[in-house]
């Protein structure tokens, strides 16, 4: 591995915004914007699956402080996609503003505009709504070919051949296969079939959805809203609406928590419209219900996974089918299916043979899904850990030993994975460390406690990306300051990751000054350079290389004008953090006054621009252990220890790493052992508010260790990959392991409550 | 109806309608640092202090406040600038839509146990909810504040 020092990249320094949110300043959406908007309020179906017959909405206006109510009459007839993604998009068209055909309990209706919020819930209350019902589509197993059609309309629009088909309720659909999958399978000695079942488990970020609009003053669109994807969401709009981007400007406050909820335009186009329609601010703020109900949570997805092997341990060969269901809309359908198998498969290219992977992504009357940490790699790796855990318990052997045969290492071709090669893997590395911190060798043995109560371990290894390979773009503006200081400027969105202070970070080791020195600035479509927004894991890895860059030509710059005022050649000078000297002579200028000069008879710009993407997404690593303590009676697991070991390259701020991995890590428990997603018999969620749907508390996450193995990614700003997403993925599979250990039962379901453990017999 | 009450030290004489939440009430009166997480006394995120005591502004009527003094962090920037940078080296104030309700609830604890143990720091803030931080950065601030004060 490289070794270099850095003299700011590397340390832990304090969010540049940190002391502003824990002293409650108003920095939020909520907080920024004119009390004098109009509350929009939305009306939502009651039916999984209905057409309205009819729409009375005449008492509902006569309610005193009431604007407007719109209709599916009023609202413009062109479909659009509310996926943050790369234009063309993977998505479907496949939504209105307002569409006649609702297509889940929570479907739009209709639009209220209203003085005060009590006008608008009680004109709410008012619409008279006639439906006809029509038979839903609840269970995603069924719904390939079903009898009735979630999008049965004719401008179902697919803007990338991504294997979808509206007539067969297909979001998309594909299969790739690499060697002879059938061959291998038939000489192995052991084959596991396994299917597993995952939830549409809820981002649940402590803000809500929430946009605020108004006309600006040239009467343009002006949207603040928490989003991820401030230049996405200006597309989205402009499609939906009917109006040029020109006309629309888009940004971000601080963001009170996205985990990808905010990588969909859930909420941006309702209060847009009502500014369009009224030409007053409106404003949108999600009850927690809402957010629920009507957001953009995880692909609840059902994967069979075909494992052969070897009987002294060789992974040779791997299956996986992928069912995602992406509910009554398709946004990331097609692409979170893809990390099922791509952000799995890989990990065990050290032995693997053969591998295929197929799915389907279909539509069904239930919330739509989107895009959620992790992006369907956490599906997979419960998926295909689970099943590489039951081998080494079928084997008699340790599953730590039996991964350090077969795991991908530094220098190997990934097949499963483009064909990338793992330039930085430490994946070895994290499972020797992860053994030896955690103890494995005296936690993994089942310890009776002699009170009803066992203690055991279970292991699991994850991978993730580190963007989208040759397809997303991150931009970062550096710009020279009067005094000598730096402005930068980008379209990537904090969303309290801390990637303001991390790309600031960036600057200040390539320019030589403070962090304190660097103002930062993000993001607002009329102003940040393009960036497709933070998702994918890619902030530091994408827009970080900008910044990198931004800066190698902001100091050229720099030079170039401190050498007109030495009067020498460019060629002449060297940069020396707050000056610029003339070589082999003690002439020099600060960078104070060079930032006096550019503003001075000057005809040399002092602010630089860069962009940058990249043809590979190089994967993270991780390896998870857990100690659990399960209650034979109650089926109570109470999680002891959780040791993760990450290779995330070369971390850039260890503090804020340590917090995401920690924060991912809390957030995997939750999916794994509480938060449940289920629905009554008419597509009604139940776990519609926190006291149904319930997160980890600071009681039921135990101990959690976080270690880091650096590795030196040469693509990657100063050795950096990624860690955002990855770090939720070991969890289910560990647990699950250990909960295997103490009773005997593998839960290929999640979440493993205490009622399902408590209740389920060995098989 | 017409409420008098101390707001962060200061009377204020209102007439509200008599559903208005407390929550709601305090963020009309400029205490933007009050946030709402949910509908149902889950998150923590609405923490204030009434009498010196925390309670969940969301789940209080304002009338409910009358005669009474309601601090929010408005009123405490002080005492949480005492310890609050500490849990900003360890990166764990996140997205911080948590951290008013957080800080506010600490501010209690630390009032009530000057110096508490771990658990009793997890059991007194186990109604803050935090869904960026898995909750141990929060602790070790804490624990590294308590510890800056002993030493």
């Amino acid at each position: 591995m490289e070794q270099r020092q850095y003299k700011t990249v590397g340390k832990s320094i304090r969010k540049k915004d940190s002391m502003q949110l824990l002293l409650g300043k108003p920095v939020y959406t909520q907080d920024v914007v004119p009390g004098n908007a109009l509350v929009v309020k939305l009306l939502r179906s009651p039916h999984p699956n209905a057409i309205v017959r009819e729409i009375n909405t005449v008492a509902a206006k006569k309610v005193p402080n009431v604007v407007d109510i719109y209709t599916w009459e009023d609202v413009p007839q062109t479909r659009f996609a509310i996926a943050g993604q790369t234009y063309p998009e993977p998505s479907p068209y496949d939504r209105l503003i307002i569409d006649r055909h609702v297509r889940f309990v929570g479907d739009v209706v209709a639009i209220i505009a209203a003085e005060t919020e009590q006008a608008a819930e009680k004109a709410k209350k008012l619409i008279k709504v006639k439906y006809d019902l029509l038979e839903p589509v609840l269970d995603f197993r069924k719904a390939k070919d079903n009898a009735t059609l979630v999008h049965p309309e004719e401008d179902w629009f697919p803007p990338c051949e991504v294997g979808g088909d509206n007539q067969r309720n297909l979001v998309a659909s594909g299969q790739e296969e690499h060697g002879d999958v059938d061959g291998v399978l038939a000489s192995c000695d052991i084959v596991l079939d396994r299917t597993y079942h995952t939830k549409a488990f809820n981002q649940a970020m402590m803000e809500t959805f929430r946009t605020y609009t108004d006309l600006d003053r040239y009467g343009r669109l002006h949207v603040v809203s928490s989003t991820q994807i401030v230049f996405h969401a200006r597309r989205i709009l402009s499609r939906a609406l009917g109006i040029p981007k020109s006309r629309i400007r888009v940004e971000k406050p601080r963001i009170g928590g996205g985990f990808g909820a905010k990588q969909t335009a859930v909420c941006e186009v309702y209060p847009a419209f009502v500014t369009l329609k009224t030409g007053r601010p409106a404003m949108l703020i999600y009850s927690r219900e809402e957010s629920q109900i009507a957001g953009s949570p995880r692909h609840e997805m059902e994967i069979r996974v075909r494992l052969g092997a070897s009987k002294d341990g060789k992974i040779r060969v791997l299956d996986l089918y992928t069912l995602s269901n992406s509910g009554a809309y398709g946004e990331h359908g097609p692409t979170t299916v893809g990390l099922t198998g791509h952000k799995s498969i890989p990990l065990y290219t050290g032995s693997l043979e053969a591998f295929r992977f197929g799915y389907d992504v279909v539509y069904t009357n239930l919330q739509a899904a989107g895009a959620y940490r992790g992006y369907g790699a956490t599906q997979g790796i419960f998926a295909l850990e689970t099943t590489v855990n039951e081998l080494a318990e079928q084997l008699g052997m340790d599953p730590t030993v039996l991964r350090d045969r077969n795991m991908v290492k530094e220098g190997m071709v990934m097949p499963a994975y483009y064909g990338e090669v793992a330039n930085a893997c430490a994946l070895d590395r994290c499972m020797a460390h992860c053994r030896d911190m955690f103890g494995w060798e005296e936690k993994y043995p089942v310890r009776d406690m002699g009170n009803g109560k066992v203690r055991c371990a279970g292991v699991a290894m994850a991978m993730q990306g580190s963007c989208i390979s040759s397809l997303d773009v991150g931009s970062a503006t550096v710009k020279l300051s009067d005094d000598g200081t730096y402005n930068l400027i980008i379209g990537a969105a904090d969303m309290g990751t801390g990637c303001d202070t991390i790309l600031a970070q960036m600057v200040a080791e390539c320019m030589d000054c403070s962090v304190d020195d660097v103002a930062v600035f993000g993001a607002d479509t009329d102003v940040s350079p393009y960036d497709s927004g933070s998702y994918a894991s890619s902030t530091t890895y994408i827009t970080g290389k900008a910044v990198e860059k931004a800066c190698t030509d902001l100091k050229k710059q720099i030079c170039a004008i401190a050498a007109q005022m030495m009067g020498c050649a460019e060629e002449e000078v060297v940069f020396e953090s707050t000056r610029v000297r003339r070589v082999n002579t003690d002439q020099t200028v600060s960078l104070q006054d060079i930032s006096y000069k550019a503003q001075l008879f000057n005809d040399q710009v002092a602010q630089a621009t860069a962009t940058h993407t990249s043809p590979v997404s190089p994967p993270p690593y991780m390896v998870g252990m857990v100690e659990i303590e399960l209650d034979k009676l109650t089926g109570q697991v109470t999680i002891l220890d959780f040791m993760a070991v990450v290779d995330c390259g070369i971390p850039i701020n260890p503090a804020l790493a340590r917090i995401q991995t920690e924060g991912g890590l809390v957030q995997g428990i939750g999916h794994t052992l509480m938060e449940n997603v289920t629905y009554d018999a008419k597509g009604r969620p139940m776990e519609s508010s926190f006291l149904q749907y319930k997160l980890p508390t600071r009681l039921d996450m135990g101990k959690l260790r976080v270690e880091f193995e650096h590795s030196y990614e040469p693509t990657g700003p100063f050795g950096a990959k990624s860690i955002g997403e990855i770090v939720i993925n070991t969890p289910a599979p560990a647990i699950a392991h250990a909960v295997y250990r103490a009773t005997g039962v593998w839960h290929r379901e999640l979440p493993i409550t205490p009622e399902k453990v408590a209740m389920t017999k060995p098989e | 109806m017409e409420i008098k009450l101390t707001l962060n030290g200061r009377t204020v004489t209102d007439h509200i309608d008599p559903g208005l939440l407390l929550i709601d009430f305090l963020r009309d009166h400029g205490c933007l640092s009050v946030k709402r997480g949910c509908e149902t006394s889950n998150c923590g995120l609405c923490t204030v202090l009434m009498d010196g005591k925390p309670i969940l502004s969301c789940s209080m009527l304002a009338a409910r406040a009358d005669g009474h003094s309601i601090q929010t962090l408005e009123g405490l920037q002080e005492e949480a600038a005492d310890f609050v940078g500490f849990i900003a080296d360890q990166g764990a104030d996140q997205c911080g839509f948590c951290n008013p309700g957080f800080v506010m609830n600490t501010i209690a604890l630390l009032r009530e146990i000057p110096n508490p143990t771990d658990d009793e720091i997890r059991a007194y803030l186990a109604g803050n909810l935090c869904r960026c931080s898995g909750y141990d950065g929060q602790l070790r601030g804490i624990r590294s504040y308590l510890n800056s004060r002993k030493g």
